[in-house]
C-alpha cells in the first residue's frame, strides 16, 4: 500500500462518514416530534457532514494535484458561521409565531419571560 | 491585541528594510525577532502579550471541535435508538459575558454542542434561553461544559 492509496483511503473515508451522518440527520428530521427537536438534528449533524465532505474534497485535490483550494476552506468557514445562526433564527421565529412544543416537553421558562413583558 | 500584531508587522518591515532583503524569508525572520522584542517589552503594554491570546483562541477551537464531535455522537444515538424517549425543555442560562461578540460566539458554540440550541436572548443580554433535547441528564453536564466555554471565551477577551 503506497502513499497515494493511503491518501485516497483517507479522503474516501471522510466523505463516506460525512454522507452517512447527513443520512442520519435526514432520518432525525423525519423521526423527531416537533420543529425544535428537528432543528437539533438539522443544525448539528448537517454541519459536521458538510465539514467532513469538504475536508475530504480539499485533501483529495491537495494530495493528487497539489492544489490548495482556498474556496473549499472558505466554504467550510462560512458553513460553520451560518448554519447555527440559521437554526437559531428559524426556531426563534417558530416560537414567536406560537408553534406548539412537543407533548413530551417538560419545562418552558421562555414562556414566562415573554408573557411578563406584555 | 490588534495593536501588538500591527507593531510586530511594522517591526518585521523595519527588519526587511534594514537587512535589504525583501523576501518572505526576510519577513519571517523580522517577524520572529519583532515577536521576541515585543515579548521582552511586554510590561509596557496594557494588555497581555498577544501570543498567549493566540494560544487561547486555538484552545477554544479545539474545544469546539471536540464538542461538535460529541454532539453528533449524541444526536446519532438519539436518532438511531428504537424508542424515542426524549424529554425536551427550555431553560434559562444566565451568562456573565457582556460584549456582543462574546455572546454571539457563546451562542454559536452552544448551538453546536450536545443537545442544546439557543432559542432567544433577553433584551438586556444577560439571559440565554436554551432548548435542550433531554433536560434531565443534560442540565448538569451541560452546565459544566458551558462553564468551560465561558471560561475559554473570557480568556480570549481578557
Amino acid at each position: 500500500m503506497n502513499g497515494n492509496e493511503i491518501s485516497e483511503f483517507i479522503t474516501v473515508f471522510l466523505m463516506l462518514i460525512g454522507s452517512i451522518i447527513s443520512v442520519i440527520s435526514a432520518v432525525g428530521i423525519i423521526r423527531f416530534p416537533d420543529v425544535y427537536t428537528r432543528s437539533h438534528a438539522a443544525t448539528k449533524s448537517s454541519t459536521l457532514a458538510v465539514l467532513l465532505t469538504l475536508v475530504g474534497a480539499f485533501l483529495y485535490f491537495f494530495i493528487t494535484e497539489s492544489l490548495v483550494s482556498v474556496r473549499l476552506i472558505l466554504g467550510i468557514v462560512f458553513v460553520f458561521l451560518t448554519s447555527p445562526v440559521a437554526g437559531h433564527l428559524i426556531i426563534r421565529a417558530a416560537y414567536r409565531s406560537n408553534v406548539k412544543l412537543a407533548d413530551s416537553t417538560v419545562e418552558d421558562e421562555l414562556k414566562d419571560a415573554l408573557h411578563q413583558k406584555d | 491585541m490588534a495593536f501588538q500584531i500591527l507593531l510586530n508587522v511594522f517591526l518585521a518591515f523595519c527588519w526587511m528594510f534594514l537587512s535589504n532583503d525583501p523576501s518572505a524569508a526576510g519577513f519571517i525572520t523580522g517577524y520572529i525577532l519583532g515577536m521576541l522584542s515585543l515579548f521582552f517589552f511586554r510590561r509596557f503594554f496594557t494588555r497581555q502579550f498577544y501570543l498567549w491570546k493566540m494560544f487561547s483562541i486555538i484552545k477554544l477551537f479545539f474545544i469546539f471541535l471536540k464538542e461538535l464531535y460529541l454532539a453528533n455522537v449524541s444526536v446519532l444515538k438519539t436518532v438511531l435508538s428504537p424508542k424515542l424517549n426524549i424529554r425536551p425543555g427550555i431553560f434559562a442560562f444566565k451568562t456573565e459575558l457582556t460584549k456582543d461578540w462574546e455572546i454571539t460566539l457563546l451562542s454559536l458554540l452552544i448551538t453546536l454542542t450536545p443537545g442544546t440550541l439557543v432559542m432567544d436572548i433577553s433584551d438586556d443580554r444577560t439571559i440565554l434561553y436554551i432548548h435542550a433535547m433531554d433536560i434531565e441528564d443534560a442540565e448538569k453536564a451541560i452546565f459544566d461544559i458551558r462553564e468551560s466555554f465561558e471560561k475559554a471565551i473570557q480568556e480570549v477577551s481578557r
